[in-house]
């Protein structure tokens, strides 16, 4: 189900949150509203974690992360570090990363398969990327921009993409990550989609501008509709349940 | 982000053709091509207005008598309904006032009734709005005119016959021709197209005209074709002592000088030495804005401008008038054929008898030795019956004149043999106020003459028709002329490629059938 908030009257939830299948990051705001929200939709099911990084609010575009690890920039600090490992599962490995591009967020797009970087992202980068977090790492620009963590979102059901996407561009994408794409907008025509939103496998926040047309393509572009936090721990359940036998 | 072909060629790098994809509209979720604001055209209108703050209606000031509209402070154009050049100074009138806020990218006029005292003009406006999408939409001005007597239509109307500037050109000479050939003049260029009245006056006419400048462009012109000299004088009318404005009527007294064509001219003694010596008999050959003057026994030709004439003005000794018919007896050439300033003449000796008096027969030189034939009719000055009367002839002691001096050929023996027949040619005339005639009977007969003469005269001469108009006269039967073909010749016509068809007689009107 997506839900429609905001962060101290801003739309932009994604540049304040980051949303994965294991835990979630939120940023330390004024009043407790925002947190409350992910609180409310994710207890129980998900860790909810109020950080910082770098002492900035902008968690949701300095890290980038997956169910299998998070990565963090050189200029987050110890304590930060320290309290993200404390609150996280173990499964979970953390990472700071040395990139001259520190605001990961930004340049890094993915979900727990594959991953689309800057074009300039460094080669050591790249490997780590493709060892923490356990994906295939892929360099591309979305509609002619380098900053691919910003103008396109995507999960393991779906992603959504900026507005001036072409079709062979979408195909390309398509193929390479293996789930449906749609070019769309969010936050009353924004085309910073992860900026303005962030999503997992059964739920999705969006900034409160958002209008009924655009959520209605992401909740089916991100196959929200059915979607219950239960099934997919079900299942994950499953899967463990065999490795077992 | 893709190159052209003509790149791809050279770069040696292959691009793949990109199609533009669809998003839906953010607000009303329809399928639309994606731009800066990511929604459709329609949601953007609806919740934009670019002209918010444009005028919708606007005044304008027409005067219904010269149909133009004000220019303020001012100035009044004149336009025509659903022109360009209205539409032009209706878009202008607006732009100071849309101009910070929009950008005019097309103008056209709606349809309004014509009596309704309305204009309607629909433009396009853009603007760029939200995140750098540009927004063109249509926005109609309804213009509300107002009527309003312009200054020089309210002037004309409280005194129909005010005139600012009035130009009296006089010659004292006793015939009218030159007026007659000036008025055609007038005609063909249009110089008197401005003037608010024209009236006959003794020895000349008047123009008056409604402000200086007319009239200094009409006494330009007469100075071009004719050597004059004028003086120019005002009278205060009225004046503003507030606003220091002083308003004036103008006369320029133009007076042209006395010598015509054909005019036989004893020159005074300063003058024949300053054009060296020329033999104090000369006729006069032409007049424009120079005056040509010819010996005829020595073919001499000299010029006299304007300022040389009226630094020292003389009078004619005999004029066109005073004409008498000879008869040719015999005729000896003398020379060849020369060409001076512009026409033939040959030298020659004849004997002449004056038709009146055939007693008396003359052996003169003349210069038309190239027209003349045994038998011809001349007309010529008769300077062995005339009493000269002339200060300037005194002066020369020992002048032997001549008995007579031949001027033209004559026609008339052919002209009454022809009589009754039309020209086929005719000439527009000066609508001009000519004043009443009174008890002086004889006036109306003498003008008639004249102007006899005057177009006798134009048929004589090629070179006198080259500035004038003459039109075909439709009611001419050429086939009369087939009867008399030994006539036609003799009798000088005006050949037909020099007729120009009256315009004014055709009625152009729209058709009603339009097929």
């Amino acid at each position: 189900m997506a839900t429609r908030l905001q962060f101290e009257n801003n739309c932009e939830v994604g540049v304040f949150s980051k949303l994965t299948n294991k835990y979630c990051l939120v940023a330390i705001g004024g009043s407790e509203s925002f947190y409350s929200v992910f609180e409310s939709e994710l207890a129980g099911v998900i860790p909810v974690v109020k950080t910082s990084i770098a002492g900035t609010r902008i968690v949701g575009r300095m890290c980038a992360g997956n169910k299998n690890g998070l990565l963090l920039p050189h200029t987050t600090t110890d304590q930060e570090l320290q309290h993200i490992r404390n609150c996280l599962p173990d499964e979970v490995v953390v990472q700071r990363v040395e990139e001259r591009l520190s605001a990961l967020g930004n340049c890094v797009a993915c979900n727990d398969h594959v991953a689309l970087t800057h074009p300039d992202l460094d080669r050591e980068t790249e490997e780590l990327i493709a060892d923490v977090l356990g994906v295939e790492v892929f360099r591309q620009t979305i509609a002619g921009n380098i900053l691919v963590g910003s103008y396109c979102v995507f999960s393991n059901r779906g992603g959504l993409v900026h507005p001036h996407t072409s079709i062979e561009d979408l195909d390309e994408l398509s193929t390479l990550l293996q789930v449906p794409l749609v070019a769309g907008t969010v936050n009353r025509g924004s085309e910073v989609i992860a900026g303005g939103m962030t999503v997992n496998d059964w739920t999705a926040f969006c900034g409160s501008d958002t209008t009924a047309t655009e959520l209605s393509v992401i909740e089916s572009v991100f196959k929200l509709r059915e979607a219950q936090p239960t099934a997919i721990v079900d299942e994950m359940r499953r899967s463990l349940i065999d490795t077992y036998v | 982000m893709a190159l052209n072909p003509s790149d791809q060629a050279s770069t040696g790098m292959f691009f793949p053709t990109q199609t533009p994809g669809t998003v839906l509209c953010c607000t009303c979720g329809v399928v639309m091509a994606p731009n800066p604001a990511n929604m459709c055209v329609k949601c953007l209108r609806s919740r934009v207005d670019i002209t918010e703050g444009l005028p919708r209606q606007a005044v304008v000031n027409f005067c219904p008598d010269c149909s133009s509209y004000l220019q303020p402070p001012n100035k009044w154009l004149r336009f025509n309904l659903d022109s360009q050049e209205l539409l032009h100074f209706l878009v202008k009138r607006l732009h100071t006032r849309f101009s910070r806020l929009v950008t005019l990218t097309h103008a056209e006029f709606m349809f309004t009734e014509p009596h309704s005292k309305r204009i309607k003009i629909r433009l396009r406006v853009r603007r760029e709005v939200m995140n750098g999408a540009i927004l063109e939409q249509p926005h109609i001005v309804e213009f509300v005119v107002h009527d309003k007597l312009c200054l020089s239509c309210s002037r004309l109307q409280a005194n129909p016959d005010q005139w600012v500037a009035a130009v009296q050109l006089r010659q004292h000479v006793p015939h009218r021709r030159t007026f007659l050939f000036l008025e055609q003049l007038i005609l063909r260029h249009g110089a008197a197209t401005r003037a608010v009245r024209i009236a006959d006056a003794p020895h000349g006419l008047d123009f008056f005209f409604a402000s200086r400048s007319h009239a200094i462009r009409f006494v330009d012109f007469v100075n071009s074709v004719a050597p004059v000299q004028y003086r120019t004088d005002k009278q205060l009318v009225s004046h503003d002592p507030k606003s220091n404005v002083y308003n004036y009527k103008h006369t320029f007294s133009v007076e042209i000088s006395p010598i015509c064509r054909e005019d036989l001219i004893c020159l005074p003694p300063k003058v024949a030495h300053s054009l060296g010596n020329l033999g104090p008999l000369v006729i006069c050959t032409k007049v424009s804005n120079s005056i040509v003057l010819m010996d005829p026994f020595t073919l001499r030709v000299a010029y006299l401008n304007a300022t040389q004439y009226w630094s020292d003005p003389f009078r004619p000794l005999l004029s066109s008038r005073q004409l008498v018919e000879y008869s040719i007896l015999d005729i000896e050439p003398e020379s060849d054929i020369v060409t001076v300033g512009g026409s033939r003449y040959q030298l020659a000796y004849v004997q002449v008898a004056r038709m009146s008096d055939f007693s008396n027969v003359f052996t003169v030189k003349t210069h038309l030795g190239h027209l003349l034939n045994v038998g011809d009719n001349a007309l010529g000055y008769d300077l062995f019956g005339a009493n000269p009367n002339d200060m300037e002839m005194d002066k020369y002691k020992g002048l032997v004149l001549p008995d007579c001096v031949l001027m033209k050929k004559s026609y008339e023996e052919a002209r009454a043999r022809r009589s009754g027949k039309q020209r086929n040619f005719k000439l527009k005339r000066l609508d001009t106020e000519v004043e009443p005639t009174g008890g002086r009977k004889g006036e109306d007969d003498k003008r008639n003459d004249e102007y006899q003469k005057f177009i006798e005269d134009l048929e004589e001469n090629p070179e006198l028709r080259f500035n004038i108009s003459l039109y075909k006269n439709d009611n001419y039967e050429p086939s009369e002329m087939g009867s008399s073909m030994a006539d036609a010749e003799e009798i000088p016509s005006v050949p037909v490629e020099e007729l120009v068809a009256d315009l004014e007689g055709l009625d152009i009107g729209d058709g009603q059938d339009q097929e």
